[in-house]
């Protein structure tokens, strides 16, 4: 047994002790559902494979997704699972391509706050007094902000859609703010679909291929122009999501500095979101976290782990180049998709063992 | 040991290549009977001319088994991964020029630029219950571009050649491809996006960074000062 070996099964152990039931995942997983999950950029991460019978195949990139299905497929309420073995991953230069993960995730629809601290906590224990930084961050803050934005409908889930993306996002609203080099393309565009009827533009563009139809054309086309007459997004409330991207500080005064903004329409929709991080920090608090230090990053979690959509988590080592030791968060929306019309609260995390030994 | 140079091995690209090594006082030919592939270098000593089509010459240099190769710049980023650590770019020859670029039905009239295409991806997802599907063999370039932009809900289907008829024929709804004049696109009723391309494609001339140099130190040196190239600083035994 190798030492990381050595150490995911004792880590398996303190979270069987814990309460979670061990589960095991198969390592080839059927691709389509990673692929629908996560899109084309996968297949840069992840090793694809070909069988006969059951067509594409991935080996493992993560135990998330098949503990989730088998979560749905019958699991009991509330649960607690764990599980340790390898994943593999593609990478550049010399980093691990197969590698251990340990893992624990709970499925609890009472009291979510206590939920994401009992995990933290964990997590915080199971690492305790090797040289690594936590760092926490709200995925749930940055949606409500993009509710609150007045504006239509279709521009916010345009943004929702690329929260993960930070600079198509970025890009995105500097367009819908009137500004930057998409909003003169999108005038260009426009005022070229103005010039005639939809049905005459797609005819003299030549003949139709495609499966893409001409009603489809004729429907975005309706669209751009209704979004051309709504109004920019108000300048300060573009310059309030900015601001909150680059928000880092101790978790309360994060709190306290995104509650005394004066963040303009924006703080309506805020308000629950702050509620729930509050709840949270009362809950990481009884759990014995000190809150008046945890660092907090608002953009943390926003590109490496793209099915989180609430609270967030990392343990850092002191080396930018290494990394994460581990990594968890809330992924509510992950467990509506995979689970065909029901959903659960879901939140977990991972610790790489092999990291944290060449930490000792 | 010689200094192993390997260039496209018919066509266009190879006329090319030796009219521009030519140009610089290096004669290359083929010799022996037509179909036979290979050739001699004269005006550089110690240099021997590996004749390969371009498609292998990414491989060869990466496995080091030629210490200079000519191919185009698209290739090499397309056949290997983290190309730079593989290879080193010494110098693009000016000529071979191609772009890699994305392309969609010219009937798309609410389409112009990649900001669009990422808009009509999660329409197309939504109203087919499928990915948008882009058709091309560079995978990997096609894919970091996407990727670099920020664009979601497409996916790559890979079409070995006509990739341009794939969207007739329903396989595909747009296509990522090597274009130099847009004389095909035309012809299939497709337009390229405005953004910039995915890539400028050019010949040009690669040193193998796993090729074992010993030995070759004189006839580098003299091919390098000839070209007019430098030398890499990596470059043992030179």
């Amino acid at each position: 047994m190798t030492g990381a070996e050595a150490l995911a099964a004792t880590l398996l152990t303190e979270m069987q002790a814990a309460g979670a039931v061990p589960v095991a995942a198969d390592i080839l997983q059927p691709a389509e559902t990673l692929l629908d999950l996560y899109g084309e950029d996968i297949r840069a991460r992840a090793y694809v494979t070909h069988d006969p019978v059951l067509g594409e195949m991935m080996l493992r990139p993560d135990f998330t997704v098949p503990v989730v299905q088998a979560h749905m497929r019958g699991g009991a309420e509330p649960a607690r699972y764990c599980y340790a073995g390898p994943v593999f991953r593609k990478q550049d230069g010399r980093r691990a391509r197969e590698y251990l993960q340990v893992g624990y995730e709970l499925f609890a629809r009472d009291d979510p706050a206590r939920a994401d601290a009992e995990v933290f906590a964990l997590f915080s224990r199971l690492l305790e007094g090797k040289e690594l930084r936590p760092v926490t961050g709200d995925i749930g803050i940055l949606k409500a902000a993009v509710s609150g934005l007045e504006t239509s409908i279709a521009r916010k889930s345009a943004l929702m859609r690329h929260i993960w993306h930070p600079k198509r996002f970025r890009a995105l609203l500097e367009r819908m703010g009137g500004q930057g080099p998409l909003a003169e393309a999108r005038a260009e565009l426009v005022s070229n679909l103005r010039a005639a009827r939809a049905e005459a533009l797609i005819a003299e563009a030549g003949q139709m291929v495609g499966l893409r139809s001409a009603d489809e054309i004729g429907a975005r086309i309706a669209t751009l122009l209704r979004d051309a007459e709504a109004p920019p997004i108000p300048r300060e409330q573009v310059q309030a999501v900015e601001r909150l991207l680059s928000l880092a500080a101790p978790a309360r005064a994060a709190l306290g500095g995104m509650r005394a903004q004066g963040w303009a329409a924006l703080a309506p929709a805020l308000a629950p979101a702050l509620d729930r991080l509050e709840a949270r920090l009362e809950a990481l608090d009884a759990a014995g976290i000190d809150t008046a230090h945890l660092p907090f990053e608002a953009s943390f979690g926003r590109i490496t782990m793209e099915y989180y959509d609430g609270f967030v988590f990392g343990f850092l080592p002191a080396r930018e180049d290494l990394p994460p030791v581990a990594t968890g968060g809330r992924y509510d929306a992950l467990t509506a998709v995979l689970g065909q019309g029901q959903a659960i609260p879901a939140v977990g995390g991972v610790i790489r063992p092999a990291l944290l030994e060449a930490l000792t | 040991m010689s200094l192993k140079l390997g260039v496209p091995s018919k066509g266009r690209l190879m006329e090319k290549t030796f009219e521009w090594f030519a140009e610089r006082g290096v004669q290359m030919a083929r010799t022996g009977a037509a179909r036979e592939y290979a050739g001699t270098v004269e005006g550089v000593e110690g240099v021997e001319l590996v004749l390969l089509s371009a498609s292998e010459i990414p491989r060869e240099l990466a496995a080091g088994r030629i210490h200079l190769g000519v191919t185009g710049s698209d290739l090499v980023r397309e056949t290997l991964a983290d190309w730079p650590s593989q290879v080193w770019e010494l110098l693009p020859m000016g000529f071979g020029h191609a772009d890699l670029i994305i392309a969609v039905p010219k009937v798309w009239v609410d389409v112009d630029t990649l900001d669009d295409l990422d808009a009509v991806a999660a329409a197309f997802r939504a109203e087919h219950g499928f990915r948008l599907r882009i058709a091309t063999k560079y995978h990997r370039l096609v894919r970091d571009y996407l990727r670099a932009h920020g664009v979601a809900d497409y996916q790559l289907v890979d079409s070995q050649g006509a990739t341009e008829g794939t969207i007739r024929n329903l396989t595909a709804e747009a296509v990522a491809d090597i274009t130099s004049t847009g004389e095909t696109l035309r012809a299939n009723h497709l337009k390229i996006l405005r953004d910039a391309p995915v890539h400028c494609s050019q010949a040009t001339l690669f040193a193998a960074r796993a090729a074992d140099w010993s030995g070759t130190t004189p006839a580098m040196r003299a091919l390098a000062a000839q070209l007019g190239v430098a030398v890499p600083e990596g470059l043992t035994g030179v």
